[in-house]
């Protein structure tokens, strides 16, 4: 039992290594990979564009949930003004990013590891590699970099519409004074929780892309081999996500 | 055969994939301008005597020398500049599902010339129509046949002008005529544009039509080499069995496997 658990984590910390070798080398290729921006391009408009219904529908959700309960919350207080500050600095520093990349993981990722796993079963790779083209180079590293290019992106916009769904309900339905919940909010929101919010959109960015391109370019070459690695994808980018917020939360405490 | 003339020589080979062996000592040399067969019983390696030639795994033991240089000695960036004057047929095609036939062809000719437009236009509509595709140029990979896309990727093989082409099982899966169109097109290709063809393959009825040399390979060593008329009167077991296509000799019909009497009478359970 003792040798299993032991077993598990030797295993677990050399996955971790390999994935920060791999880290590396996509970032050693980084700058050559920036001068051919519209394989870049592409691959933000797959990650990034391509997820925007998603992340807007979600957005517009959560804000009104947000609206719903922190008006019910704050009016047992008598301060349903603070519902702007309370749910703009909900979203900017903690729900967006986290919600973001659990949604980004889910389509894109997910979208990111069965290509890649694919394009290696089919033999793509090993006929890049045949016409003397690194495939990481020329496949894995620009959909990392879109990947996280996207991500801040996504959360920003996750706000904004987040933030509209909590005014929605709060404002427009529940009475809130529109000019207290803007003025409040404008008040509260300090620079500091919108830069702990574009830290964690960066941080699961990049997370999340390399997890994505990893478990994908690392898959078995058969079909339980993708699907296996489109699991793993989805379900590694949550828990680390998690793990990782809690984490940069801690520090700008 | 002389030396100065052998493209890709391969000598004393060995290589072990998990413990089993897979090559034992192999010599083969394969001589330019030629198209040289490599056959042999599905298992015996033949892919990846191919992956050997091309530097995608490490040989254990023994050398592998491709147009003069060595590929143990060669660095990643070294191999790759080696690998442009190869080009490879793999058995899938291999085509780059995202791209158009057109962007397929031209895909070697963006990652590695800056020529203009004009000119990547011209080369992957000569080279597409040498496949007598040209007019398939703005289809995706999706919507070809199995033969089509192979021709495709042959066209993208070509379009840097390699000096060897390597096809891996060519005739896998497809029907007479377009069995009959890529027979030709190894022929005509081979000597058209002055190649050097490395064809695997266990189909004896093509392979005779189109090899000059051919190199029979059983258990990890070569059995039998010569012309394709030499081979059919070999004085030897195992090469009549493969080239007649007889079910059983000494290449077994059974996978190795414990008394068949004993295992059908054995009670549930036992082994």
């Amino acid at each position: 039992m003792l040798r299993n658990l032991l077993a598990g984590l030797t295993r677990s910390l050399e996955s971790l290594g390999a994935t920060s070798r791999f880290l590396g080398r996509l970032i050693i290729y980084t700058p050559g990979a920036l001068l051919r921006v519209n394989l870049i391009v592409e691959q933000v408009y797959n990650t990034g564009t391509l997820s925007l219904v998603i992340i807007m529908l979600s957005g517009l959700f959560v804000g009104m949930v947000l609206g719903l309960q922190g008006f019910q919350l704050l009016q047992r207080f008598g301060s349903e003004e603070a519902l702007g500050s309370a749910s703009a600095i909900g979203l900017v520093r903690e729900l967006s990013p986290v919600i973001t990349a659990l949604l980004f993981a889910g389509r894109a990722g997910t979208a990111l590891a069965s290509e890649i796993g694919l394009m290696r079963a089919t033999d793509q790779l090993s006929a890049m590699e045949m016409m003397a083209v690194d495939p990481v180079k020329r496949v894995i590293v620009p959909r990392f970099l879109g990947g996280v290019i996207a991500m801040p992106l996504l959360v920003a916009i996750f706000s904004v519409i987040g933030i509209y769904g909590a005014q929605l309900v709060g404002v427009q339905i529940m009475g809130v004074d529109s000019g207290s919940f803007w003025s409040q909010m404008q008040a509260s929101v300090e620079l500091r929780d919108i830069r702990e919010g574009i830290v964690k959109s960066g941080v699961f960015g990049v997370a999340c892309s390399l997890i994505a391109v990893y478990e994908g370019y690392h898959s078995t070459p058969t079909a339980e081999g993708v699907g296996l690695a489109t699991t793993r994808t989805v379900v590694t980018s949550a828990v680390v996500v998690l793990f990782l917020d809690y984490l940069i939360t801690a520090m700008f405490l | 055969m002389n030396q100065s003339a052998a493209i890709v020589e391969i000598s004393k080979l060995d290589y072990t994939v998990g413990g089993r062996s897979v090559f034992d000592g192999l010599d083969i040399e394969i001589p330019l301008g030629r198209v040289t067969a490599i056959m042999g019983p599905s298992g015996t390696g033949k892919t990846t005597l191919l992956r050997l030639i091309t530097g995608q795994v490490q040989a254990d033991r023994g050398s592998i020398r491709v147009a003069g240089e060595d590929l143990g000695a060669l660095s990643r960036s070294g191999l790759y500049v080696l690998r442009r004057r190869m080009g490879m047929l793999f058995q899938n095609g291999a085509l780059l599902t995202d791209l158009s036939v057109f962007e397929n062809v031209a895909f070697p000719l963006r990652e590695h010339t800056n020529l203009p437009e004009r000119l990547i236009r011209q080369l992957v509509l000569t080279k597409l129509q040498a496949v007598g595709l040209r007019g398939a140029a703005g289809l995706m990979p999706a919507e070809l046949s199995g033969g089509m896309g192979r021709r495709v990727a042959l066209a993208r093989a070509i379009v840097m002008d390699p000096e060897i082409l390597i096809y891996d099982e060519p005739f896998v899966g497809l029907d007479p005529i377009s069995m009959g169109v890529i027979v030709r097109l190894i022929r005509r290709l081979n000597d058209a544009l002055g190649l050097t063809s490395i064809v695997v393959s266990h189909d004896v009825q093509e392979i005779s039509t189109v090899a000059d040399l051919v190199y029979l390979l059983s258990g990890g060593k070569v059995v039998a080499q010569g012309t394709p008329q030499q081979l059919k009167s070999y004085p030897s077991e195992i090469v009549r069995q493969f080239m007649g296509g007889l079910a059983d000799g000494p290449v077994p019909f059974h996978f190795p496997a414990p008394d068949y009497f004993g295992e059908l009478l054995a009670r549930d359970g036992e082994p």
